[in-house]
């Protein structure tokens, strides 16, 4: 192989991982088909290794691999027509049209398209299941071994979700738009929820391989990302700002073993500060738009935390009044959990205690390890040891893995009356929420 | 695209509301029906009646086997439906989220099929 043509090479290749997700969101617009695009997007790049080479790279690659593409896709649509009649007619229309739609696909266009693209792969008329794989294989590019993985499916149980919901969008409809003004709550609602999903699964390292959860959180930040970019809202830049701020803790949430490490605990000269300050610039644009929503008080929440320089001079109170804004916007049992602890830490373990309690008789999170273990952390620093002791078991009962371990060690510390490492399963608990 | 919405309720929920309110009920009924017919959505639309009334029918080994009441018990009936013509899945979905008994109970959106 000559130098040139591995040059070439190299440029389709990295043109391949800049762009080929932007074609391909453009080709589903023009061809109305998700399989025919992703063929068509193939067949494109393997037109672009052999005419590179020859032509020269053009000026503006996308543009040529979205053209090549569509030309590819009539060609396929002409070799099925050889065997179905039904084909033909479709292949005469899509050539029709896309006479008439020369234009040359502008910047703008292609936006457009890649929000199209997430808006009918997170679309709420799809399982969520499927709308996470179909959002992680088509607008992020992972394959589906790799998302298989990530999740810890067979790869394909994985490939059937994709299949499933792909004869969905075609069978049932799905449009591939941008929805009205009047949906776009409730649908970027949705979007959300799904970008949330993947990070939380790469987040919590509870089971599985580090290395390719961790891609979940990049791929989850990226989306994000693309995602505020291409339509500035708050509450978007709000969640952006929470995997971020999440993020920035990363390298000093777990020991090497895995186990969970306090929030009080971490070396916090190891936070990632250019993730924290772009959070915390993030999570202020998005306060004062007066629009914003649950990711951006949990993203404020977590930016108090960013801010403290130790432990000790965290501003519990602030945290207080943000979870009471959280309760009025998104009230939950979990919460009003995490309300409950972060009054305990602000007015007294007492007091937060009482909250707890009272939660715990409605019996809404009976069967949730962290309550029992936040319940258990207050008891002990009220000195309470024989119902901490208690506590602690129904919390070691209800989970496993490396937190299990670390319930056990709890126990063990009071039964042998050692002093504790450090004074605060509860900050555990914050540290796995925020 | 033809889409079948069917309406799936508790049956009983009409004999326990007080005349005033099924009236109402009967009323918004009737204005989605003249609104979907005006803007073209409306293809076809009927009220069933009660489950008791229903027969579900089986033929095994060339026996018709015929039972009273419907195939499957369930918290919900299929109480009547809409045929409509809808743009895309999202049209038809704004469409079912206005049936009057998408309020209590729900709407099942299916596309209809076509044969080549």
């Amino acid at each position: 192989m000559t130098d040139a043509t591995t040059q070439v090479r190299e440029i389709v290749e990295s043109t391949y991982r800049s762009d080929s997700r932007r074609v391909l969101a453009t080709l589903v617009r023009l061809l109305h088909d998700f399989d025919l695009a992703e063929e068509a997007l193939h067949d494109a790049f393997v037109a672009a290794m052999e005419c590179w080479p020859v032509e020269g790279v053009p000026s503006n690659p996308r543009t040529w691999l979205v053209s090549a593409g569509r030309f590819k896709a009539i060609d396929q649509l002409r070799r099925r027509a050889t065997f179905d009649n039904k084909q033909s007619e479709l292949t005469y229309e899509l050539e029709q049209a896309l006479r008439r739609d020369d234009s040359i696909t502008t910047d703008d266009d292609i936006g457009d398209d890649r929000l199209r693209l997430i808006f009918t792969c997170c679309h709420p008329a799809l399982a969520l299941d499927a709308q996470v794989a179909l959002t992680l294989r088509t607008v992020g590019g992972l394959t589906t071994e790799e998302i298989a993985h990530a999740f810890l499916v067979p790869a394909p149980t994985l490939a059937q979700r994709i299949v499933r919901a792909k004869n969905k969008i075609r069978d049932a409809r799905i449009p591939y738009e941008i929805p009205e003004p009047s949906e776009l709550p409730a649908r970027l609602d949705a979007v959300l929820a799904v970008i949330y999903l993947i990070f939380s699964e790469g987040y919590s390292a509870t089971f599985g391989d580090a290395v390719t959860r961790a891609d979940l959180c990049a791929e989850a930040i990226r989306l994000a990302r693309l995602l505020v970019q291409l339509l500035p809202e708050p509450e978007a830049a709000g969640l952006l700002a929470l995997m971020l701020l999440h993020d920035s803790r990363r390298l000093t949430r777990t020991t090497a073993d895995g186990e969970p490490v306090l929030l009080d605990d971490q070396d916090r000269s190891r936070w990632d500060r250019a993730l924290i300050a772009e959070g915390i610039a993030l999570t202020e644009r998005a306060l004062v738009s007066r629009r914003c929503g649950q990711y951006t008080v949990q993203a404020a929440i977590s930016a108090v935390h960013s801010e403290a320089a130790t432990a000790d001079v965290t501003d519990w109170a602030q945290i207080v009044a943000l979870y009471d804004v959280l309760m009025r916007i998104q009230p939950s049992p979990v919460v009003e959990l995490n309300r409950a602890v972060a009054v305990a830490m602000s007015e007294g373990e007492g007091r937060g205690l009482v909250l707890i309690d009272a939660l715990l008789e409605r019996d809404e999170l009976s069967g949730y390890y962290l309550a029992h273990s936040a319940r258990a952390a207050l008891l002990r620093r009220l000195g309470r040891r024989e119902e901490a002791i208690a506590a602690y078991t129904a919390a070691r009962d209800l989970t496993d893995g490396p937190q299990r371990h670390f319930l056990d060690r709890s126990i063990a510390d009071l039964i042998e009356g050692a002093i504790p490492r450090k004074m605060s399963a509860s900050r555990q608990l914050r540290d796995r929420i925020f | 695209m033809k889409y079948l919405c069917l309406i799936y309720e508790d049956e009983t929920i009409w004999q326990k509301m007080p005349k005033s309110e099924s009236d109402r009920l009967m009323g918004d009924y009737g204005a989605l029906s003249d609104d979907i017919k005006k803007s073209g959505h409306m293809l076809a639309g009927e009220a069933l009646q009660p489950t008791a009334s229903a027969t579900t029918v089986r033929v095994r080994n060339g026996t018709t086997l015929t039972t009273d009441g419907p195939f499957a018990e369930t918290k919900e009936q299929l109480g009547g439906f809409y045929l409509i013509e809808a743009k895309d899945l999202n049209d038809a979905i704004q469409v079912a989220a206005r049936i009057p008994s998408a309020k209590h109970g729900s709407i099942e959106v299916r596309p209809i099929m076509t044969f080549g």
